[in-house]
């Protein structure tokens, strides 16, 4: 099988270059990241994020074929020849397909992501009501890969002001959160002109979510309760 | 000594506003261009009689100004969205949004002007 990787080492090469790779498949290997692996047999100074294998870390997404998604949940069958393997758009690159995330984390921890509950800790659990814990689907399944932000051009324009398709999304999701008692901050955080509205929903996120996720909705929300609150 | 800090100013609380006067500022545009529409229509066609005797109308020449008010301040709202992504460096920012403003602001007067001046 055929692959166009990006190539770049930051420290020796002066611009990041395509390289070519030609490889011989074995039969059990089935989604792209496999393909990778081996790969790293046969040219080892290749550099990739990899942990789970099953779409539940969020290490190895990258950018594949022109668009953002999961290599361990990649199948090879679904993808045109040659590959084109390329980081994540928009982030500082570190080596070959690894970028930095410093920002995007930096924005994900911009919202609080953790309940707020300053009363007193209960004899027992917090509890939910199926109702209210049913709210929360859709929105606690991000594995922060960062394939959404890294598609959205307001992220690429505004990395250091807008949060982001996955902060907005996590955001939402402890809004949500009936055990959650800090929404007046929460909304106060939203109501800057860059960190919520700069979405425009062209919703690229919603195209590349390796989970099925739905940030424009989520954004959304945010937008409708941020109006709500005003007038 | 005193000098400019380099934190990132995030915080102005006009986002949610602006957002929500851009989307009634569409809709109010939009019901102006159905009216028009619907009175060229009823008119059977555009011609300088209809067009002169429909701004001879008092109401419909304020109507005209509340659409063109719609106008400027969506266009405000978009272009400084444009301005925001693109404009980096803060003094340009701010001087691109000053030559707008007053671009709008003249767009302003011109419509005055042509609604209520002489003819």
């Amino acid at each position: 099988m055929r692959f166009s990787i990006y190539r770049y080492d930051p420290e020796k090469d002066a611009a990041p270059r395509m390289q070519d790779y030609d490889i011989e498949l074995d039969p059990h290997d089935r989604m792209l990241l496999d393909a990778l692996i081996r790969l790293k047999t046969v040219d080892d100074s290749l550099a990739f994020r990899r942990s789970c294998r099953e779409g539940v870390c969020g290490s190895d997404a990258m950018n594949i074929n022109g668009k953002n998604g999961l290599a361990c949940i990649t199948n090879l069958k679904t993808l045109k020849e040659p590959v084109v393997l390329r980081p994540l758009p928009g982030q500082p690159v570190v080596r070959d397909l690894i970028v930095d995330m410093t920002q995007f984390f930096a924005q994900y921890h911009s919202i609080k992501p953790y309940v707020v509950d300053d009363e007193p800790p209960p004899e027992r659990e917090r509890l939910q009501s199926p109702e209210e814990r049913e709210v929360l689907n859709g929105l606690y399944e991000c594995i922060l890969c960062a394939c959404c932000s890294t598609a959205c051009p307001s992220f690429w324009w505004n990395p250091d002001k807008f949060v982001g398709p996955a902060g907005l999304l996590n955001a939402y999701r402890f809004i949500a959160d009936s055990r959650d008692h800090d929404l007046e901050w929460r909304l106060d955080n939203m109501q800057d002109p860059y960190r919520l509205f700069r979405c425009h929903s062209i919703m690229n996120c919603v195209d590349v979510c390796p989970k099925g996720l739905n940030p424009t909705r989520a954004i959304g929300n945010i937008k409708s309760m941020v109006v709500k609150r005003a007038v | 000594m005193v000098g400019p800090v380099h934190k990132l100013a995030v915080g102005a609380h006009y986002g949610g506003w602006d957002w929500l006067v851009q989307r009634a500022t569409a809709l109010v545009m939009l019901a102006y261009t159905v009216l028009f529409i619907g009175i060229v229509l009823w008119n059977g066609g555009l011609s300088y009689p209809v067009w002169k005797s429909l701004f001879a109308n008092g109401a419909f020449r304020v109507v005209s100004f509340v659409f063109m008010a719609a106008l400027l301040y969506h266009a405000w709202v978009g272009a400084r969205n444009v301005l925001m992504d693109y404009a980096k460096p803060t003094a340009l920012r701010l001087a691109l949004m000053i030559v707008v403003v007053a671009l709008l602001a003249a767009y302003a007067g011109w419509t005055v002007q042509l609604l209520w001046g002489d003819a």
